[in-house]
């Protein structure tokens, strides 16, 4: 056990799946890195760092590829519908939309097109959310629009020691798991065992524990939550703090069980509010837990618009700690 | 093909700013002045500046992650630019794009873009769009040797000749898709053979020369002006810095970067061109390095002090408004 980041964790936990499973390896742009070049092939190790020191070990298993992201995705697919265990990268998860009918319409649809009888235990990793002056097209959360399709299962670590558990588990998982890395949180450092260890999927984390608000917040708004909760308890609010994990599958039965008990709701997520967690998980407590409800849900969420440029818009734009509190306090009042 | 005296002054202001824009940005960004990720063209100046020679402001071009010099050279407002690099709302893109999506539509610039062969079906579209109304005009796609491995490149390059649409599609080829060398990324030995098979021809050039650029674009767009379908340019010429700014480079070989800066310079290689022939004297040419310097200057001040957004424009140019949100 010790202290490492985000970053580092995930690299271990695809070092210990790769030493474990022959049929794991690696794909995707610079994940390796250096090839054809005068360089040392190797030295990259993906545009984020974490596929470092793979290729290293695992040449025959760390494959780069060109700019090709429906091939990537592709060939993660079928490499997986004839029994291999890839992990492929795409860069950004804005570049969905360059692969999105790879994902959507191919290996989300196998298992359930051909009656059951094909396993697609491919994961694909991305780097993920706003946070960096990345603009309109580097900056999306995406994991919330990949939610709503049957088929694949959508991951999203809020801090290193899950992010290692949940991706063991996603690649152990028969079924395709996209698991979406909110890159902010890629320096973030928490205790990470050194050995392998799964997190289940649909087994919420609670945490904070409280009695009068249930906060439910996602990927990089979980620190942020976190933080806008330590800060209400000395004004006397306390309030349980849900990290869903998995919201494919969602954890229905931790979040409804909580808001039976505070009463009050609060969701958090960094995408705009149409179609997204907020409204999702609000209409689950609306549905569910109706009864239990003592004033309005709120819901705590970017506007709805691209992901501006400029720091000051990203900053007006993401959710931060005084609009959750504030959000916490309304549902008080 | 002779160039005329004033034209051949314009071009080298046109690299000499793209040049000192690229040199000074990165210099702010390690200065902190400049967020986000910022991919630099310096070294490439004349592939932007060879092909754009070429266009007037009905024809339109279309960018890459690696946009600012295609973006100076087809005529945007240096000083707005660099106000949008800085995040001020009085940019070109009222600080919501900022490096990656430098546009100005009133001049033909569809936009810088961050994913990589996103411009080249949109060019196709700007095409279709000259030939349905039969004016003459053309539409150029820039993109880098990297693009040609993604689907939207190859749709787009068999459409645009299945369509008969005057695109030009040129594709700079700096030797790195970020950090894979090109002989890794391109299966076949020969790319320009690849893309001519889809049906239309290419012109080769090395992208330090501005005349070489300058003669294969213009027997490109003038192919594709004149009714024939689309055409292709290849300008061969390295970067000077990384895939993004802070990129460690470890694809680089011993000396590379300064074989490039020493010996593949457009902006020398231009300045030698005209000893030889005296057709622009050097102390033109000083005089135009100056006046470059004192723009680029005076657009950081400007930048510097134009005015912030503020967070009521977040929402604007969405359509819809629902408000600031939660």
């Amino acid at each position: 056990m010790s202290q490492k980041t985000m970053r580092d964790a995930i690299n271990e936990a695809l070092h210990q799946a790769m030493e474990q499973d022959e049929s794991v390896f690696v794909i995707g742009e610079d994940v390796a890195g250096c090839q054809g070049s005068a360089g040392e092939v190797g030295s990259v190790g993906g545009v984020f760092g974490v596929t470092t020191g793979i290729y290293n070990r695992w040449p025959d298993r760390c494959i780069d590829t060109p700019i090709s992201e429906s091939a990537i995705v592709g060939a993660a697919a079928g490499a997986a519908l004839v029994g291999m265990r890839p992990v492929a990268e795409i860069m950004f998860a804005d570049f969905i939309g360059v692969c999105m009918d790879q994902i959507v319409n191919q290996m989300a649809k196998f298992r359930y097109m051909f009656g059951g009888k094909s396993r697609c235990p491919a994961v694909i990793r991305f780097s993920a959310g706003g946070g960096f002056s990345a603009a309109g097209q580097h900056s999306q959360a995406m994991y919330q629009v990949m939610t709503s399709f049957p088929g694949i299962k959508v991951v999203v670590p809020s801090n290193a020691y899950d992010a290692k558990g949940l991706l063991l588990s996603a690649i152990a998982d028969d079924d395709p798991v996209l698991f979406f890395e909110p890159k902010v949180l890629y320096q973030e450092a928490c205790e990470v065992p050194d050995e392998m260890y799964t997190i289940p999927f649909g087994e919420a984390a609670f945490v904070r524990e409280g009695d009068d608000v249930t906060v439910v917040a996602f990927g990089q708004m979980v620190p942020k939550a976190a933080a806008a909760i330590d800060e209400l308890a000395a004004e006397g609010i306390s309030c349980d703090l849900i990290d869903p994990r998995t919201t494919s599958p969602l954890d229905e039965n931790a979040i409804l069980e909580s808001v039976e008990a505070t009463g009050r709701l609060v969701v958090v997520d960094e995408a705009p509010p149409r179609c997204g967690l907020t409204a999702d998980i609000a209409g689950l407590a609306a549905d569910r837990a109706f009864a239990s409800l003592k004033g309005p849900i709120k819901q705590v969420c970017a506007p709805h618009s691209p992901t501006p440029f400029s720091p000051e818009l990203e900053a007006a734009y993401l959710p931060d700690i005084p609009k959750i509190k504030a959000a916490i306090k309304a549902t008080m009042a | 093909m002779s160039i005329p005296t004033q034209a051949l002054s314009n071009a080298y202001r046109l690299m000499k700013t793209i040049r000192e824009f690229e040199e000074r940005v990165n210099a702010e960004i390690m200065n902190g002045q400049i967020p986000g990720f910022t991919h630099l063209y310096t070294g490439q100046e004349a592939n932007a500046v060879g092909v754009c020679a070429h266009l007037d402001t009905g024809d339109t071009i279309i960018s890459t992650h690696r946009g600012h010099g295609h973006c100076i050279a087809k005529g945007a407002e240096v000083s707005g630019m660099m106000k949008e690099l800085f995040g001020s709302s009085e940019g070109l893109c009222k600080g919501k794009g900022g490096s990656m999506h430098v546009a100005d539509i009133d001049k033909g610039i569809l936009g810088a873009n961050g994913i990589v062969a996103g411009g080249p079906p949109i060019s196709v579209g700007s095409a279709l769009a000259a030939k349905i109304r039969k004016n003459g005009k053309v539409a150029v796609s820039f993109s880098g040797d990297g693009s040609v491995n993604q689907g939207t490149c190859f749709e787009a390059m068999n459409m645009a000749v299945v369509l008969q649409a005057p695109a030009v599609f040129v594709i700079e080829n700096n030797y790195y898709s970020e950090h894979t060398n090109i002989s890794y990324a391109v299966g076949c030995d020969d790319l320009k053979a690849r893309t001519e098979a889809f049906g239309f021809p290419v012109f080769v050039a090395d992208g330090a020369d501005f005349f070489a650029v300058h003669e294969a674009a213009g027997k490109a767009i003038a192919h594709a002006r004149a009714g024939n379908g689309p055409a292709g340019v290849f300008a061969e010429q390295g970067r000077y810095h990384g895939h993004f700014v802070g990129d460690p480079q470890h694809y680089r070989g011993e000396g590379e970067l300064d074989d490039l800066r020493e010996n593949h310079c457009c902006l020398k290689n231009f300045r030698a061109r005209m000893v030889e022939t005296g057709e622009v004297g050097n102390d033109v040419l000083d005089a135009i390095d100056a006046e470059v310097m004192a723009e680029i200057e005076q657009a950081v001040v400007d930048a510097k002090a134009a005015a912030r957004p503020t967070p009521e424009q977040v929402t604007q140019d969405v359509y819809i408004n629902y408000g600031a949100g939660a």
